[in-house]
């Protein structure tokens, strides 16, 4: 990529413009985490893998893992962004005749790789994927996203160990590090830190970045991608309820919905956020 | 392949039949640390490259083996049933049966006949955890003849199967004719009295039952169950109908296993007396096998109690 990120930080406004729209109407469901996470799924969903909304089952496709399955309006958001889903269903989500369930169905969401919504699952299941990729004699990348707080889960350091021991350097991924979990902040509730010393001692490439930063992520993808013998841990520091200027920040906003005005509130910030990047669209 | 009679445990067949049906290069087994208990190890010599230890972590190995079913692999992941169906229950029920992934569960060490490593060790719930999840089939095969033909069945079958498994070398029953289907009970032997419906390891007994029966004049028809999920509706239907009175005969918890699930089928449909031959809702101990049997009440004598008992019912 070459260019200044302009679509890419669009095609992020639109997939949070889609979280508000998600969690409004469904009156429920995780915003500040999905926000946090919207710019890790724009580049790995507009820019990165390797995937077709026209043969979503290839064999031979990139691989993604919301492992922080809560985070599914923004998964949806860049699902419909690629042209996996209409956006128009969008406003469905949480609803009893919609498909787009409150965690992510793989057996209903088309680009859906794995059914998760269990904190701790998701990441192993990646490793499987990943696993199965070198066993099957495939090419294929497997990227996936955990949360901070994700990371008091056991299961995710069984996976880290998994991830190392079997060398999976087809395996990335990001913890989307927004600092704040259900309870409060991750360090008092139980505080998983440090990310990137834990995750060094269990043989893991780590990386470090600002998760909001295109050229940061770009760069940290394409040095995953060359480290050969070991996974990579993306730790992106983020903002949780990034985008949405009452969102930021706020631990309160981990699983409430924003109501009408607020939606519009935060669309508009978004809207004049992708008027301001200028070009066509 | 096995002789009638010739004393093999389940878990032996297992390995056997992984080793055997393995050259499906979809096929990979997983293990958390017990390969030589559970048997893997056989398909680990034959095809070592499709061998994949997970170590003692079973929660991360059950999803793992979630992953790669996804990649379009059928996925065998191995341990003792406790830790199988108990530690890893919530990755088998989002990972495994809510996506209705093809990994089977390859549980060994089932039962009170695990023995001597006592009541952490011996599982006597799974069929009932197991049974609540949707999408998932539970097969408890009998003897050695059965266990491989429910591997390559489980092979075939589209989606998660509970292979369930022992640690006690059985007498086999079933000779190279025996046809296995899943989802179907067999009958083995005609009786007008009562039915004895069982699995597992207790199949055995229950014939056994059968003869010390006919000599008190009493004609018990003897079915065995080695699908506990789905169960064999019909059959069960037919025996309460024809024969006005069941007991069933498990390894296994009364609450939850294949006396729940026949209790469930009968009284929706066909209500008659019926009693539950299985360990009553405890815990086991250590001990030999046959002593634990003895104890627990998994034995010729209380099938033939729980017969009488419900004869007097009708």
């Amino acid at each position: 990529m070459n260019n200044n990120y302009t679509e890419l930080k669009r095609s992020a406004a639109n997939i949070r413009k889609m979280v508000l729209e998600a969690t409004c109407n469904a009156k429920s469901g995780h915003p500040g985490g999905s926000l946090s996470s919207a710019d890790i799924l724009a580049y790995l969903f507009m820019s990165e893998m390797n995937i077709d909304p026209k043969n979503p089952q290839n064999p031979d496709r990139d691989r993604f893992v919301l492992s922080k399955g809560h985070a599914s309006p923004a998964l949806y958001g860049a699902l419909a962004e690629r042209g996996f889903i209409p956006k128009e269903d969008i406003k469905t989500f949480r609803n009893a005749e919609s498909y787009l369930q409150g965690h992510p169905d793989m057996k209903g969401v088309s680009g859906v790789d794995m059914s998760t919504g269990s904190l701790g699952q998701g990441i192993s299941a990646a490793c499987g994927m990943a696993l199965a990729g070198k066993l099957n004699k495939k090419d294929y990348r497997v990227y996936s996203i955990i949360g901070d707080g994700e990371c008091e889960e056991g299961q995710v350091w069984e996976a880290a160990m998994f991830a190392a021991h079997y060398k999976l350097d087809n395996l990335t991924v990001f913890l989307d590090f927004n600092n704040l979990q259900i309870d409060g902040n991750i360090r008092d509730v139980m505080n998983p830190t440090p990310f990137d010393k834990k995750f060094e001692a269990f043989n893991w490439n780590v990386l470090t970045i600002d998760g909001h930063d295109f050229e940061e992520i770009e760069a940290a993808v394409e040095k995953a991608k060359e480290t050969k013998g070991m996974p990579t841990i993306i730790i992106a520091n983020t903002i949780k309820g990034k985008g949405v200027s009452f969102m930021e920040n706020q631990c309160s906003w981990h699983g409430s919905a924003p109501s009408v005005e607020q939606c519009e509130i935060g669309t508009r910030e978004l809207d004049e956020y992708i008027n301001s990047l200028g070009g066509a669209l | 392949m096995y002789k009638i009679g010739e004393k093999i445990a389940t878990r032996e067949a297992y390995g056997a039949a992984l080793a055997e049906f393995g050259r499906d290069e979809r096929i990979i087994v997983l293990d958390a640390d017990l390969s030589k208990s559970t048997k893997t190890d056989c398909f680990k010599k034959a095809y070592p490259e499709r061998f994949i230890n997970a170590g003692i972590a079973e929660g991360n190995m059950l999803s793992v083996a979630a992953g790669m079913s996804t990649c379009g692999n059928i996925v065998f992941a191995s341990s003792f049933a406790m830790f199988a169906s108990g530690r890893a229950f919530e990755q088998i029920r989002n990972s495994v049966g809510y996506p209705c992934l093809n990994v089977k569960i390859g549980a060994t060490h089932a039962g009170i006949s695990v023995g001597e490593d006592g009541a952490t060790h011996q599982c006597l719930e799974d069929i009932g955890i197991m049974r609540t999840i949707p999408n998932m089939t539970i097969i408890n095969p009998a003897d050695a003849t059965e266990a491989r033909l429910a591997v390559k069945a489980a092979i075939e079958h589209q989606g998660p199967v509970y292979l369930r498994f022992g640690r006690l070398a059985v007498p086999t029953v079933f000779d190279e004719n025996y046809k296995f289907e899943i989802g179907k009970g067999v009958e083995l032997e005609s009786g007008t009295d009562l039915t004895i419906i069982a699995t597992g390891l207790m199949v055995p007994y229950a014939l056994e039952a059968r003869t010390v029966l006919a000599e008190l004049g009493i004609s018990a028809r003897v079915i065995n169950m080695p699908t506990i999920k789905p169960i064999d509706k019909k059959i069960i239907i037919k025996a309460a109908k024809e024969t006005g009175a069941i007991v069933t005969a498990e390894e296994h918890n009364i609450i939850g296993g294949l006396g729940s699930a026949v209790a469930e089928v009968l009284s929706e449909n066909a209500p008659v007396p019926m009693a539950r031959v299985g360990t009553q809702d405890v815990f086991g101990r250590s001990g030999t096998p046959q002593k634990l049997f003895e104890i627990y009440g998994l034995d010729t004598k209380t099938i033939v109690e729980k017969a009488k008992e419900v004869l007097a019912k009708k």
